[in-house]
């Protein structure tokens, strides 16, 4: 009878933290959602998102949330393009070239690579690496795009880098006997059979390092500028959504249109979120199948 | 009765680490025939498959003594080229193992690392041919982007010999082919077997003594790493010079 008993208040435990996760998402969408939508009584939904400018206290504000999706959206992509190949690269070393001895060291740095706080990157971004740009590319500033895409890519790695490394990892041997067995060399064998049975893993992995460069908020603020306008290129200071929402946050009045505009921002953001994380939880259901 | 040896070794010794895993093995094996190995687990058979394409180079620490002579050539000189070796002596493993790719890019695979590839009909023509062969032609071919590991088991062991038929090569090893299969499946196997022994030297390891007694022309008994006795597959089931393999092949141990 005990066991029973205890059996069954281990079971609801476990069933209501499962729900309390649930409830506090929904929450927390209803939440971003009823103080959006306060904006959008005020402020027509169609001019907030196809806005071409983002000027939250002059007369009247406009809050169009163009310049600041594509702020995003360069750095993001700048990141991607970076971070990717070196990612799934590194990730191959890792589990197929590396001598036991180096993956174990390259395995642990890697660990150690994801627990750098963002603004100490941020940090090195302002004192080091934003000037070293600035003067090899012939800027104005430092402060850009590329220098957040630089630092993000460096942020999404050790995510790319573990789970690509999983997926590569958990590709059945047989398969490079069969290789190797066909007379394939051990670059033919990575790069045709054994990438092919990882790629879904490894796209799970890219979709959630790509979660990570959207959502970083630190890095953004830091070192990408600051300037909400549309950027032309990403050699210019530009602006991100997240770091518009840590930018301006304290100053806007509780209440205010300019305060329910950056919660409509973070709709925006969760929105991109929850698609990208929606992707990688497909692809990586397919990878376990 | 002399025949001219397809695969010769001579005085085969392996090693992995300190263990000495193959103890001089002297063996010829004919042509156009099939060889059976059996032996209980661990008496090496399987390593001494692996031998032949050198699959046991993939095993750290392993060294390997003696000579092993295909076609005139050893095999074991440092300076051989591993590639073409391993494409004029095919291997088939324990379990299917086809890739997680379709069944075109399957065949394809080989016919691209061996830069066989002249233009999509002869691609074509080739897995053609490779998949006849094997009997698979005509269930298949309205599937050939349909991924290999949706197939039945069967299929796919025999998608695995197509794979290696294809790179037209001389000897085709085979480690357990059927162990994962069912009765009927393995006799399928078997008799596609038999086709193919008109064209190439098969070398077949096998638990199944009446696989082996079926299937093959010659048989090695080899038991702790030893090759006991090797012969006509007639002569070692009903007359064996040893007694050790008489106790095996009856049953009485293995």
């Amino acid at each position: 009878m005990p066991r029973r008993i205890s059996e069954y208040i281990i079971e609801s435990l476990i069933k209501l933290s499962g729900l309390l996760v649930i409830i506090l998402v929904f929450l927390l969408f209803l939440f971003l959602l009823k103080d959006s939508l306060s904006l959008f009584g005020v402020y027509p939904l169609g001019k907030f998102l196809f806005g071409r400018s983002w000027l939250p206290i002059s007369e009247p504000p406009r809050f169009g949330v163009i310049p600041l999706f594509l702020g995003s959206l360069y750095v993001t992509v700048g990141a991607i393009i970076i971070c990717v190949p070196v990612g799934i690269a590194s990730a191959m070393f890792i589990a197929e070239v590396a001598p036991k001895s180096l993956k174990l060291v390259l395995k642990s740095l890697v660990e150690i690579l994801a627990s750098i706080p963002s603004v100490v990157l941020g940090f090195i971004g302002i004192v080091w690496l934003g000037p070293a740009l600035r003067n090899v590319l012939g800027l104005t500033t430092g402060m850009c795009g590329l220098t957040g895409s630089l630092l993000l890519a460096f942020m999404a790695l050790p995510t790319i880098i573990t789970i690509a490394e999983d997926a590569l990892v958990s590709v059945p041997r047989t398969y490079k006997e069969a290789a190797f067995g066909l007379g394939a060399t051990r670059w033919q064998t990575l790069w045709r059979v054994i990438l092919p049975s990882a790629s879904s893993g490894i796209i799970a992995g890219v979709m959630l390092g790509i979660g990570r460069v959207i959502g970083e908020t630190m890095v953004a603020m830091m070192v990408t500028g600051n300037s909400p306008v549309i950027p032309k290129s990403i050699l210019q200071p530009l602006r991100t959504l997240t770091a518009t929402i840590a930018g301006e946050m304290g100053e806007a009045v509780s209440g205010s249109e300019h305060y329910f505009a950056l919660f409509a921002v973070g709709l925006v953001l969760f929105v991109i979120t929850f698609i990208i994380n929606f992707i990688a939880d497909a692809f990586l259901r397919r990878a376990r199948k | 009765m002399e025949l001219v040896p397809k695969i010769e070794t001579v005085g085969l010794n392996l090693y992995y680490g300190d263990f000495l895993a193959l103890k001089g093995i002297n063996m010829k094996i004919p042509g156009q025939n099939i060889t059976a190995i059996v032996g209980p687990s661990g008496c090496g058979k399987s390593t001494l498959l692996r031998c032949f394409n050198r699959m046991n180079d993939l095993i750290e620490h392993t060294k390997v003594e003696g000579k092993i002579v295909i076609d005139g050539l050893n095999i074991l000189e440092p300076d051989t080229d591993l590639i073409s070796l391993r494409k004029k002596v095919g291997m088939v493993f324990q379990r299917p193992n086809v890739f997680d790719l379709s069944i075109y890019n399957n065949l394809k695979f080989g016919l691209r690392i061996h830069r066989m590839l002249d233009g999509k009909d002869e691609i074509i023509q080739s897995i053609r041919g490779g998949l006849e062969q094997v009997g698979l032609w005509q269930e298949l071919k309205d599937k050939l982007g349909n991924n290999a590991r949706t197939l039945m088991l069967e299929q796919q062991q025999r998608l695995c010999i197509a794979r290696v038929l294809i790179l037209k090569p001389d000897i085709i090893l085979l480690d357990e082919p059927c162990s994962a299969l069912d009765p009927i499946a393995t006799l399928r196997i078997e008799e596609l077997l038999q086709a193919l022994k008109q064209e190439y030297t098969l070398v077949i390891v096998t638990h199944n003594m009446q696989q082996a007694a079926r299937a093959s022309d010659y048989t090695g008994f080899m038991y702790l790493g030893e090759l006991v006795e090797f012969g006509q597959t007639n002569q070692v089931f009903t007359n064996p010079k040893q007694e050790l393999t008489e106790n095996y092949i009856s049953g009485h141990f293995g």
